[in-house]
């Protein structure tokens, strides 16, 4: 299935498209530990993918690569067929792609809709003068941006705490807030950090439909991390494990389910090394 | 508005109507709905077009005359439209309760066959997709939100925006068919069906001709002297028969704007953009707003909780006389007008009540405090008295005649009259056609003379012509020594503490009364909060000493006000105890409009009964409960059960 090069229809009849980022042989190193080696996979245009794996297995460190965060010291990142350069935070979202925090980095003192509406920035053209005037184009700018906000509240059902100051909010409500503003950006591909860490069952499983609704509705990639084994399996086209820096499994949930190293590593066996 | 209203040989069905409306008030809004943080408005003559559209495409669809089509949703627009469009291509509309759970709606849409279904949204689809096997007769279904719907078959599903397409693309081939069909439109067919929610055995379904439904609608707008510039906000279950009549019969008898909250949890928001001028509410809506300012009050400032106290006071001293115009003096009208700057006026606004002129609250009897606080601001609130089965109105209070004991007068065109057991009776222009595919139950309702039982006992007071209900009455029983046994007048006594939020009084029969107690979490809570009581769980809360202590409390002032009525004296609370859940009409316990359901209760829990009876002093149980998604569970718990204080006859002399 993987070999299709323009992409397949998964079994619920979703299009996934050809590879629009791939991984080649990455190795990142902070001094002389190796948090990761010699890993390589693909993301496929509106599929979602997982990376799983025990506590400081790299996780979080692959998603900081994707991102374009971390520079690995080896390695190439290809994103929409080109070698990426090494690039600013800025860069990274010019180029489409979005993310959220494990650790909520939102704007406590502002409100949730101008939360969502930094997540446009990236769509703004005019600059501080005419910002300021608040005439013509920068007006008209504005009431764009904020009706794509606006469906995105719509969308993630956060209309009744629109103007709501997000330092009062929930935390599960927090992390519904930082998809919003992430999804604001249009992104290519969406990356979430452990997006269900700390929910309770009915707030996971609202932010689980969320995820497949936005992969389903704007056909968003997305890649994430993940602990919770059971909303993993359930959500993701396919799965890389990672344990110890290195990939131990890649494939479907059910290849990776079966997968030997993946149950040693989960259930935890001596390692050798 | 200079407009005259015309008589019954204008208009005369509710697609009429809507036509009218389109030339009369073309420009004037009809809808609105908020939506993407903007007030969306749709004048009468859009509205015509879009109903319009859609209808057509429901010709397209296949829709025959005579067909039902099932509304499910909440309350927005392009549902009402759909109502409408289902009456132009001579179907009838049945509107649902959405918060149903499947089997439910299974049951509805198999007993009246509906062929199509118009749904909001994703989780109605899934709900009726899942009994779809059961109904022989359901063919397609037409969806409103399309999020998470892409995957589905569409074989039989369309987006409602899609079939209004269809309609506008496959117009010309359609229009005269959809003009020859409304043509046939008049008094006597059907304009829609409701199903009852049932507080006794299976739902049924109450079909309103567009005689009922225009009638009403009429004589009730002239009745309150509604206008064309009114608003209302459309919030209340689209399956209720009060909803229909005001959102869609007096709407669009009297060309209002109906306004549709952006969704359940913006409604408080919504409500203060709009502020109606027009606003129905249950009782216990004004009771919950009620108790949050008072929640709120409590965390004041002693400065803005004095000025609050001393102006309430001033209000409720002369606030519901001058509502009513009779004579205050200067002086109080002086401090009252102070008042209003300072503290109604504000506190209307952010209750979203500032521009109410005609306010309602019915179905439940509500507390005399709530009634007199809202009355005291000067907001005109009234109560009314209706069911189903009359298109809602029976009785209703006028202006100027109001008081929280009685339901008002007769409506314009409604007759009364009393039985020997109490039980009241009524025949009016509005009164049903049938009980749908049920003649049994229809001939049992209503006679060969037009009159219908209401089930409700009551009495008409001499002095000023107003009816008063004082319960169910089946309900109504003889106590073992023959008095009256009144249990839902009691109950409402009780509820009127903020505190107890559910209350079932047994005693039919027996020598003496007792109760279960619901306890409210809100209040309570705030309470417990406010006095450092740690609580792990609703459960906790009812046993608390200190919370059992207050209950009982109430339980005894309810007996003392009860023992000054001579009818009513031997339905004194002797023993009660504090439920450990909360009663719920997923466990089947009250119906879906929160009526309690004294058999089901009665059977499930006769073990505490026993307990209330026998002289225990406590009884260990275990409960079946039912979770939102359809899981079942149990609590056990130990209960304890408290003797009140009773006292004797008229005289405040304690006796046990």
């Amino acid at each position: 299935m993987k070999d299709q090069a323009d992409g397949y229809i998964t079994a619920d009849g979703r299009q996934i498209g050809p590879v629009v980022m791939e991984m080649k042989n990455i190795t990142l190193r902070f001094g002389g530990v190796e948090a990761i080696k010699d890993i390589s996979f693909d993301i496929r245009e509106g599929e979602i993918r997982a990376i799983i794996g025990p506590n400081g297995a790299g996780k979080s460190s692959m998603l900081n690569v994707i991102s374009g965060f971390y520079v690995p010291q080896e390695g190439e990142v290809w994103y929409k067929g080109a070698r990426r350069a090494p690039m600013k935070p800025f860069q990274v979202a010019e180029q489409g792609i979005a993310r959220t925090f494990q650790n909520i980095a939102l704007f406590e003192g502002m409100s949730v809709l101008d939360n969502v509406m930094t997540g446009r920035l990236t769509h703004m053209e005019t600059g501080l003068f005419w910002q300021s005037l608040w005439k013509g184009k920068a007006e008209r700018e504005e009431t764009a941006n904020r009706e794509v906000a606006e469906k995105i509240i719509d969308f993630l059902e956060i209309q009744a705490i629109r103007k709501t100051p997000v330092s009062r909010l929930s935390y599960g409500l927090k992390k519904r807030v930082e998809l919003a503003r992430a999804l604001a950006a249009e992104p290519s591909i969406l990356l979430l950090d452990e997006p269900m860490a700390g929910m309770n069952v009915e707030e996971k499983e609202d932010m689980s439909r969320f995820i497949l609704d936005v992969n389903d509705e704007f056909g968003t990639t997305i890649a994430l991390i993940e602990h919770d084994m059971g909303v993993v399996m359930d959500l993701s086209d396919r799965v890389v494990v990672m344990d110890y820096g290195k990939k131990i499994g890649d494939g479907t949930p059910h290849e990776v389910r079966n997968n030997q190293a993946v149950i040693d590593a989960y259930l935890g066996v001596a390692h050798d090394d | 508005m200079a407009y005259k209203l015309v008589s019954a040989d204008g208009p005369q069905s509710v697609p009429a109507l809507l036509h009218r409306n389109a030339k009369q008030f073309a420009n004037a809004p009809a809808y609105r709905e908020k939506e993407y943080g903007i007030w969306q408005s749709w004048t009468w003559s859009q509205t015509r077009d879009e109903v319009e559209a859609l209808a057509l495409g429901l010709l397209e669809l296949g829709a025959n005359e005579g067909d039902f089509i099932a509304i499910i949703g909440r309350n927005r627009p392009y549902l009402y439209w759909a109502m409408m469009a289902a009456e132009m291509v001579g179907a009838v509309p049945v509107p649902l309760y959405q918060d149903a759970n499947a089997e439910e709606m299974a049951y509805v849409l198999e007993h009246c066959g509906a062929r199509f279904a118009i749904v909001g949204d994703q989780e109605q689809v899934d709900k009726v997709l899942e009994v779809q096997d059961q109904l022989s007769q359901f063919e397609r279904m037409i969806y409103l939100d399309p999020r998470g719907l892409r995957k589905y078959d569409h074989a039989a599903l369309d987006q409602y925006s899609a079939v209004q397409d269809l309609g506008r693309k496959t117009r010309d081939k359609h229009i005269k068919e959809l003009e020859a069909r409304q043509a046939k439109l008049n008094y006597d067919s059907t304009g829609v069906m409701l199903y009852t929610s049932g507080t006794t055995g299976k739902p049924k379904g109450v079909v309103l001709s567009n005689r009922n439904i225009i009638e009403t609608a009429k004589s009730s707008s002239e009745f309150d002297h509604l206008r064309q510039t009114d608003d209302i906000l459309a919030y209340l279950p689209m399956a209720w028969v009060g909803d229909f009549i005001f959102s869609v019969g007096q709407a669009l008898w009297t060309g209002f704007c109906t306004n549709c909250p952006e969704s359940a949890d913006t409604m408080h928001v919504d409500l203060r953009e709009i502020g109606p001028t027009y606003y129905f509410a249950p009782p216990r809506v004004f009771e919950t707003q009620l108790t949050s300012v008072m929640i709120r009050m409590e965390d004041a400032s002693r400065f803005k909780k004095w000025l609050f106290d001393t102006f309430m006071g001033i209000a409720r001293r002369v606030g519901p006389d001058i509502l009513d115009g009779k004579p205050v003096g200067f002086m109080d009208r002086l401090k009252y007008g102070l008042g209003e700057l300072m503290i109604y006026g504000p506190l209307k606004n952010t209750l979203g009540l500032s521009r109410v002129r005609v306010g309602y609250t019915a179905g439940e009897a509500i507390g005399p405090e709530i009634f007199d606080f809202y009355r005291s601001l000067g907001i005109n609130l009234k109560q009314l008295y209706g069911q189903t089965e009359a298109t809602v109105f029976i009785t209703a209070q006028p202006d100027g005649e109001v008081r929280s004991d009685t339901v008002g007068v007769t409506c314009p065109g409604v007759e009364l009259k009393i039985a020997d057991n109490g039980e009241v009776f009524y025949r009016s222009p509005g009164v049903f056609v049938e009980y749908y595919k049920n003649p049994e139950s229809t001939a049992d309702t209503k006679d060969a003379e037009g009159w219908v039982a209401t089930g409700d006992a009551g009495f008409i007071e001499e002095s000023t012509g107003h009816l008063r209900i004082i319960d169910r009455a089946k309900d109504v029983g003889k106590m073992a020594d023959g008095s009256l046994f009144a249990p839902k007048y009691v109950e409402n006594k009780l509820k009127f503490f903020p505190n107890i939020l559910e209350a079932v009084v047994f005693g039919n029969g027996r020598t003496e009364c007792t109760a279960f107690i619901n306890i409210d979490l809100t209040a309570v809570g705030n309470w417990a909060e406010r006095n450092n009581i740690g609580y792990a769980s609703y459960q906790e809360l009812a046993r608390h000493p200190q919370v059992m202590d207050q209950i009982q409390s109430h339980v005894e002032e309810v007996n003392a006000s009860i023992a000054e009525d001579e009818m009513l004296s031997g339905c004194q609370v002797h023993r009660f105890v504090v439920l450990h859940k909360e009663l719920d009409a997923d466990d089947g316990e009250l119906t879906r409009t929160r009526k309690v359901r004294r058999k089901v209760i009665g059977e499930k829990f006769e073990d505490i009964i026993n307990a209330l009876y026998d002289g225990s002093s406590s009884v260990s149980t275990v409960t079946e409960v039912t979770y939102e998604d359809g899981r079942k569970g149990s609590i056990s718990a130990t209960l304890e059960v408290r003797d009140a204080k009773v006292f004797a006859d008229n005289r405040k002399k304690a006796a046990a």
